[in-house]
Formats: C-alpha cells, sequence, structure tokens
C-alpha cells in the first residue's frame, strides 16, 4: 500500500502561502513605487490603511458568509442586493422613527429590524436550497432578483437619506482615533467565524457536506438544517454590511452592494477556497479581501486609471486558481 | 448460542413489486455470512432492513433475543450494527480522525471556548487503525490515501464505535487484487475478534475466502443457504440462477 498519492511538499506549501506572499508583494510593490515616483510612504501612513481597511469591510463581511456557503458546496449571488434591501431598511426605520424618539433608540431599532429584512432573504434562499432541493446558483439568482426590486421599492428608487447622529457615528467613528467602527466590527466578525469554521462541530460539518453530502447524512448530520443555517448566516452578515453602509454614507440605497457580490466570491477564490466546496478557510478569505482592497486602493494611490483595478483583480483571480490546481498535481512517488 | 442477529420472515414490498419475500436467517458473533444472488435478487433491499433504511411490512428482526425495529440508520447504529457502503461515506476533504469521529466529535475546552478535540480524534484513529494493523497516513485528506487503505478507515470507523454486526456492501468490489487480500484478512481479524460479518459480493473467490455461510437470493425469495464448507462454487452459482 505505498502508492499514496504525494505532492511534492515545496508545492503545497507554496499553495498554502502564496496568497500572504502575493499580498506582501503588493504592499512591498506600492510601498517602493510611492518612494520612488513621489516620495512618499504607502504603507506607514495610518490613512492609507484606514482607507484600505475600510474598502475591504463590505466585500469582506460578504465574503466571510460566502466562505461556509461555498465550502459547503453552495454559492450565494442575492447577497449584494441584500445589503442594499438592509441598507434601505435602516434607514426607513430611521426616517420614520427619527421625529418620535431620541436618536440612539430609533437607530437601535433600525439595526434589528435591517438585520431580519436581510434574515428574510437567507430563509427564502436556506428553504430553496435546502428544503426543495434547487441548485443554490439558481435560487440565490433568483433572490438576487427579488432582493434588488424589494431594495428599489422601499427606496422608491431613490437614496435614502438619515440624519441620525448616532447612525453616522458608528459609520464613521474611530476607536481611540486610529480603528475605523466598521473595521473593529468586521474584525470581531472575522474571529467569531473564524473560531465557527475551525473549531467546532458546525464547522466541521460544513467541511464534511461540501466533501461528501452523502457521508455526512449517513453520519447523522441535520444537513438540511445546517444549510439553511449557512444561508442565514451569510444574509445576517450581508445585513450588517447594509447597516455599516447606510452608517458610513447617512444614506441607504438598494445597490448599495451590487459591486461588491463578485469581490466577495472572488475574495473567498483568491483565499484558496474550491468553488466544488470542501475546501477554504477564513484567514485565507481575509487574505484574498485584503489582496482585492490594496490593488484598488494601490492603483488609484499610484495614479494609474482606475479600470486597470478590474483588469489586476481579475488576473489575481485567474493566478490563485491556477496556484490551486497546482498543489493537486499528482508526483509519482 | 443465541444468535446476535435473527431475522424471521422478513418481507418488503415496493409498491406492486415484492423486492423481499419471508427470508429468514440466524447470524452468530464470530461468524461471517456472505450474501450471494445477481442484481435485483433482494441483497440490498434485506441489508437495508437490517441497517435501518427500510422498515420491512412484515417479519421480525431479533438482536440478541430481543425484538427491534429500527426506522433510520442512526437507531441501528446506537445498537451496534454498522453499515460500510460501497462508496464508504468517506468525507474526501477530511483526514483520518475526522471521517473515524464524523458526526461524533470529542470537544475540549480552551480559552473558555468548546473546541474540537483534534488530538484526540487523530491518536484515537491511530490506535484502531494500529489493531487493524493499518499505517498510512494520519494528517493528510483520505482521498490522498489508496482505496484499500479508505476502506480500513471505513471499517476502523466502525469498529472504534464498537460494531456487533458489520455490515459490508462489495468491499473488494473498487480494489486491485493486492488491496481484496488485503480486506479479507481485514475481515479475518473482525471476525477473530468476535465481530458478526454480513458481506455482500458477487466474486465467489471473496465469498469462499472469507465466508462460513453463505445465503443465497433469487428474485426476493431465499433460494438456498449452504455451509461454505460443505458446498462449492458452482452449486452457488445454480441456486442464484434458479437452475
Amino acid at each position: 500500500m505505498n502508492d499514496v498519492r504525494r505532492s511534492s511538499p515545496f508545492l503545497r506549501w507554496l499553495a498554502r502561502a502564496w496568497s500572504w506572499l502575493f499580498l506582501l508583494f503588493m504592499i512591498l510593490f506600492f510601498e517602493v513605487w510611492a518612494r520612488a515616483s513621489f516620495n512618499a510612504t504607502f504603507l506607514f501612513n495610518p490613512t492609507n490603511i484606514q482607507s484600505i481597511l475600510l474598502a475591504a469591510v463590505q466585500p469582506l463581511l460578504l465574503a466571510l458568509g460566502q466562505t461556509l456557503v461555498i465550502i459547503a458546496g453552495g454559492i450565494d449571488l442575492s447577497v449584494g442586493f441584500t445589503v442594499g434591501l438592509a441598507a434601505v431598511v435602516s434607514a426607513r426605520v430611521m426616517q420614520n422613527f427619527d421625529p418620535l424618539m431620541p436618536a440612539a433608540l430609533s437607530f437601535a431599532l433600525a439595526c434589528p429590524i435591517a438585520l431580519l429584512a436581510g434574515l428574510g432573504v437567507g430563509a427564502v434562499n436556506g428553504f430553496l436550497v435546502a428544503r426543495l432541493n434547487v441548485p443554490p446558483f439558481i435560487g440565490t439568482l433568483g433572490m438576487y432578483g427579488v432582493a434588488r426590486g424589494l431594495g428599489f421599492l422601499a427606496a422608491a428608487g431613490n437614496t435614502v437619506p438619515t440624519d441620525n447622529p448616532v447612525n453616522s457615528a458608528m459609520g464613521n467613528g474611530f476607536l481611540f482615533g486610529l480603528i475605523p467602527i466598521p473595521v473593529l466590527v468586521t474584525a470581531v466578525v472575522v474571529l467569531v467565524m473564524h473560531y465557527v469554521l475551525s473549531q467546532t462541530k458546525f464547522g466541521q460539518y460544513t467541511y464534511a457536506i461540501g466533501g461528501n453530502r452523502q457521508a455526512a447524512v449517513r453520519a447523522g448530520i441535520n444537513v438540511t438544517r445546517h444549510t439553511m443555517q449557512l444561508y442565514l448566516i451569510t444574509a445576517l452578515l450581508a445585513g450588517l454590511a447594509g447597516l455599516i453602509y447606510t452608517g458610513r454614507f447617512t444614506a441607504g440605497a438598494a445597490q448599495a452592494g451590487e459591486p461588491t457580490l463578485l469581490d466577495s466570491i472572488a475574495a473567498v477564490v483568491i483565499g484558496g477556497a474550491s468553488l466544488f466546496g470542501g475546501a477554504g478557510t477564513i484567514t485565507g478569505t481575509v487574505i484574498g479581501a485584503l489582496i482585492i482592497a490594496v490593488i484598488q486602493f494601490g492603483l488609484v494611490f499610484i495614479n494609474v486609471q482606475p479600470f486597470w483595478q478590474f483588469i489586476a483583480v481579475g488576473l489575481v483571480i485567474i493566478l490563485s486558481v491556477l496556484v490551486d490546481q497546482s498543489k493537486s498535481q499528482v508526483v509519482k512517488s | 448460542m443465541t444468535p446476535i442477529l435473527e431475522a424471521r420472515n422478513l418481507t418488503k414490498r415496493f409498491g406492486g413489486v415484492t423486492a423481499l419475500n419471508n427470508v429468514s436467517f440466524e447470524l452468530f458473533p464470530g461468524e461471517v455470512l456472505a450474501l450471494a444472488g445477481d442484481n435485483g435478487a433482494g441483497k440490498s433491499t434485506l441489508i437495508k432492513c437490517i441497517s435501518g433504511v427500510h422498515l420491512p411490512e412484515e417479519g421480525q428482526i431479533f438482536l440478541e433475543g430481543k425484538e427491534v425495529r429500527f426506522s433510520n440508520p442512526r437507531e441501528a447504529r446506537a445498537a451496534g450494527i454498522e453499515t460500510i457502503y460501497q462508496d464508504l461515506s468517506l468525507a474526501d476533504n477530511l483526514d483520518v480522525g475526522a471521517n473515524v469521529f464524523l458526526g461524533r466529535e470529542p470537544m475540549r475546552r480552551r480559552l473558555g471556548l468548546p473546541m474540537l478535540d483534534r488530538a484526540k480524534m487523530r491518536s484515537e484513529a491511530s490506535t484502531v487503525l494500529d489493531t487493524l494493523d493499518i499505517q498510512t497516513a494520519l494528517d493528510r485528506p483520505v482521498n490522498a490515501l489508496s482505496g484499500g487503505q479508505r476502506q480500513a478507515v471505513a471499517i476502523g470507523r466502525a469498529i472504534y464505535w464498537k460494531a456487533r454486526l458489520l455490515i459490508m456492501d462489495e468491499p473488494t468490489a473498487a480494489l486491485g487484487v493486492p488491496e481484496q487480500r488485503k480486506v479479507v484478512e481485514l475481515i479475518h481479524r473482525l471476525k477473530a475478534q468476535g465481530v458478526a460479518i454480513i458481506f455482500i459480493s458477487h466474486n465467489l473467490g471473496d465469498i469462499f475466502a472469507v465466508a462460513d455461510r453463505i445465503l443465497v437470493l433469487l428474485r426476493g425469495s431465499k433460494a438456498g443457504e449452504r455451509k461454505a464448507s460443505e458446498t462449492h462454487g458452482d452449486e452457488i452459482v445454480k441456486l442464484m440462477v434458479g437452475a
């Protein structure tokens, strides 16, 4: 029994570490460019770091839930417009309640209601995929349309401004004058999700379902309930991203999350998850989201036309899949 | 001696089709019973009635003399009946320990939080594979293992959870010849440990290599039951085709 399939340890190490190395490389690249071209620093300017992290908040929140769904062999295309729906709902709630009560109370009401709106989308996604066995791509594409329409209807086709000061403080405030509050919230979510995926039965079952659904069923795992929960988690985090959007821009908009849907999937893939399910990590996804944010911010920083971002991110996605494939290359032993 | 398992007059119908008709048999600890029969003879239906996948319309099942009725596979497993399916039911992306403990993971507390006890899963998996005399990489996902090693992991999982009755569906079908031999050796070792085994196979060579008794099914009914030492391949084939 010596015919164990073995890929070379170096390739395996490279496949695991390449996204870290790549992130490091990008940062160094922009640092060198900044010093050479305009004698400035890229990395050692706190404003730059704050901007990059803030830009990463929304795609990362979507990508964290997406990571679990993708590991379990699914995908959630509806998250982008779930963000918008939750953003519009929270802005509408505050618009309506601000005249009646203190700003803090109105904000406190808006949060759960907006999250519930997001969870509603997730519940339908979960029901379609887990109970009715609709393919995730189709079921969540349907809900992409539904959430989009509901968001624009709730916003009456416009952006919904709110001047709730608590809302604005949460979206634009800093902890110790240094860490943006949305970044802090996202960091907490990252820690919780990392714990759930890597250390709990829930996380283990997520991998098992993606690896062999039938085996998970036979092992007594309630795959239907688990799948429902995955789509609820994703929707909850999309709802949170919507709240943060309304906080930062003091307005809700139905298209708030539209551009970040694909970025979120890209972050998961760059982070080493397989779209066939069974593989992926939270740390990988965080690195993936940071790579995208660094590229996007860095290219603007060095004065390249912004359209180059799309090309750069697209190339990184392709590169990451190529590296991933080389990992499983069989080396005869 | 009480049989570990006794099936009495099991009948299972699917609509108008009688998939299993009035089949009875006994199985004693440490005994290997081979189920033989052509495709559609009712072998799978019979084991599914025992492993809790199907509920037979008629008949009774006794486990160590006590009547049991399993409404799902989990109840059968809790009673000590483990089934190893042809596809092995392994999560290919997880390592050996995770597969042995799938659905029943041990936890420990660290920093006040419950966490998976991966060290325990690995060491227990290693111990159980040692008792089966199997060496394999414990830190790699099981898709990196050979067919025989994967089979051993599936068997190891059943053994770890104290299976008293092991149902194996075509355990050698997908394996090369050296690995088939290894699985046959494993079955002998389990038998020596007092585990009763029901073994489905199309391969008469394997059947005669491991079985104490052979039960032949034909179109859902029992065509015959023979001691392996008192029969030969030709007779079994005749029973299988109803000649």
